[in-house]
């Protein structure tokens, strides 16, 4: 039972890392209608900036604290340099062109910080574990990591409802020549999304790094598991991208979980742990897939 | 003849004798490097029917590069080594595959269908990183298929000239394929689905051909590979290669038939060349080609869509 809670908490935390990637990701594709899969290598470079800023500083809080506007200063030149004339493209060249930022982004981090992973220390403050019911404790860090995640979420889902630049964001997807010849200054708007987007890309790899690690192509993996839940949920739906995000992670942590001892009833013990990770991945495909057949815009995407 | 087609034919006659001139040259390094050129232009024109044709873009051809390549890989350490079953249960598989990756995905648009083909392809991917039993994530290594008396594969001139027939047969093929009437339809439904419907075409069951069709020969593509290298792992369909495949294509010059053999000679001699020339620049930096082959693809997608296919259309006027 306590195990139980506590996969379910790990499948939250990871669920909640998801949503901040998928949330950016959303979001650039809903109003600038941009396919982004250099979106992973901004999750890379958050986590590599922070590890420069937390050697420099010797302080978790303070080295994060400043990857983050470094992050979206990256984002907004690669906007401003490179996007920013993808808009309005075809799809494809779309993809061709982040592809190649993909390789790009990946080579220049290998040169500039070598080819070896970093590792970011879990902070001393959040080392030790807390009681979150009577008997059952968890690791602080990811606990923290929930909390974090949450504040996020609530703070996106305030910026987009309450908010001027989120009426514009909202108004922007729904019809974006519109807001222009309404005099809002959109290339303004489509830079200060994007920069969002790779804040909290950032945010959600410099987060993870002290439970995994920093490498090359680490946001490429967990990038296409956040186009999958952006498709599930429906494409430019931030609702619809933290619900899928929580279902992707519950799936994936029961994958990585529970799964081994179930097959291990009728496997050998070497096949069942290696097929489980497997397995948990198929299922969330299949559940995509599952989904587009029912619903081929996603869970609250925009009927045509 | 036009002067284009003329070009085409020129390069096809020099691929046609590359093993003579690796030989005479002593270079047997570039004929590996013709004989992946050669296979991945066989991918790279069946990715281009349904991406060039079609208009629909796949980003998880490379998953059939995985299911020809472990269909032999997985009889090969089975026992059976007759490249006669082998092949024709791998291009089954294939298209069994494609039909059913089509029949899902093409429900979907756009980006839903950019996404949910990649996603395909990373199921496949995850599948076979699952299968401990043929190597998991490391990989196979697997004999080559066997045509008793016929050819012997393990003979690297041999295997090239082989690649080359079959991929002079798949460019015939795709060719009379795109200009009958099957091919005008699916171009059709690309310049107007609507219209296409309206006229009365099943569109969706057009596109579902082409998608088998395609798979076939990606298919085919996966058997040469897992040939080439006598070995099969998840990686030779990491989402990477279905993203190199569409740079192929895109860099040949999209719905050209001879587009993805220039776009894949173009692509393996950028990677082939940059690599010395950066070392020659300053030691050390040709690790990091992608440095400049990144941005080289942003600008070919800001600015070169028609790829080489146009560039050798408007040097005729």
């Amino acid at each position: 039972m306590e195990y139980l809670l506590i996969q379910m908490l790990n499948g939250v935390q990871l669920g909640l890392l998801m949503f901040l990637l998928a949330a950016g990701l959303t979001l650039t594709f809903g109003i600038m209608d941009l396919v982004n899969l250099a979106h992973g290598s901004l999750y890379m470079i958050g986590a590599y900036l922070a590890w420069t800023f937390i050697t420099w500083t010797d302080s978790f809080l303070l080295g994060a604290l400043l990857a983050l506007p470094a992050t979206f200063i990256v984002g907004v030149i690669l906007e401003v340099v490179v996007v920013r004339r993808l808009y309005g493209r075809d799809h494809l060249d779309q993809v061709l062109a982040t592809f190649g930022l993909i390789l790009f982004f990946n080579d220049l981090v290998r040169m500039v910080w070598g080819p070896a992973g970093k590792s970011i220390a879990v902070p001393a403050f959040l080392s030790h574990t807390v009681q979150i019911l009577p008997g059952v404790s968890y690791p602080a860090y990811r606990f923290a990591l929930i909390v974090v995640g949450l504040l996020v979420a609530l703070l996106l889902a305030w910026l987009v409802a309450r908010t001027r630049l989120g009426m514009l964001i909202r108004a922007g997807a729904s019809n974006r020549r519109m807001i222009a010849a309404l005099g809002v200054n959109i290339e303004l708007l489509f830079s200060l999304v994007f920069g969002l987007g790779a804040v909290f890309a950032g945010l959600a790899g410099l987060m993870t790094a002290p439970i995994s690690s920093v490498k090359i192509g680490m946001g490429d993996d967990i990038l296409i598991l956040a186009f999958v839940i952006i498709v599930i949920g429906g494409i430019g739906s931030i609702k619809g991208a933290f619900v899928a995000a929580m279902v992707v992670g519950q799936i994936d942590i029961f994958g990585r979980a529970f799964l081994p001892e179930l097959l291990k009833s009728f496997l050998s013990p070497a096949s069942a742990s290696a097929a489980a990770p497997a397995i948990s991945q198929v299922l969330i495909y299949v559940l995509m897939a599952g989904v587009l057949v029912w619903r081929p815009t996603g869970l609250f995407g925009q009927r045509p | 003849m036009q002067p284009r087609n003329m070009i085409a034919l020129l390069l096809l006659a020099l691929l046609a004798v590359l093993p003579l001139l690796t030989q005479a040259f002593d270079q047997r390094y570039l004929l590996s490097v013709g004989t992946r050129i050669v296979i991945w232009s066989i991918a790279a024109v069946s990715l281009n029917m349904i991406l060039g044709y079609g208009g629909l873009v796949s980003f998880g051809h490379a998953a059939f590069f995985g299911i020809g390549g472990y269909a032999v890989g997985i009889l090969s350490a089975e026992g059976i080594q007759n490249g006669w079953l082998q092949w024709p249960v791998a291009l089954a598989a294939s298209m069994l595959w494609a039909a059913l990756v089509g029949a899902l995905s093409l429900r979907t648009r756009g980006v839903y269908f950019i996404m949910i083909t990649l996603a395909f392809a990373q199921l496949v991917y995850y599948l076979a990183s699952g299968l401990e039993g043929y190597g998991g994530d490391d990989g196979l290594n697997i004999s080559r298929s066997r045509f008793a008396g016929l050819l012997d594969l393990r003979d690297k001139a041999t295997f090239y000239w082989l690649c080359f027939a079959l991929l002079c047969g798949t460019l015939w093929f795709c060719g009379r394929l795109a200009n009958s009437r099957f091919g005008t339809v699916l171009r059709g439904a690309r310049a107007n689905e609507l219209r296409m419907t309206a006229l009365g075409f099943p569109v969706f069951r057009y596109r579902l051909v082409a998608c088998v069709i395609a798979g076939a020969f990606g298919g085919l593509a996966g058997i040469l590979i897992a040939n080439e290298g006598a070995y099969v792992s998840p990686a030779m369909m990491s989402w990477v290669k279905s993203g190199d495949l569409i740079v192929i294509v895109v860099l040949g010059g999209i719905g050209a038939l001879f587009g993805p053999l220039y776009g894949a000679i173009v692509f393996f001699a950028l990677e082939e060349t940059l690599k010395p020339f950066l070392d020659l620049l300053h030691k050390g930096w040709g690790e990091y080609w992608q440095i400049v082959f990144g941005p080289l693809l942003v600008l070919i997608a800001l600015h070169a869509r028609g790829g080489m296919a146009s560039l050798l259309r408007r040097r005729d006027g």
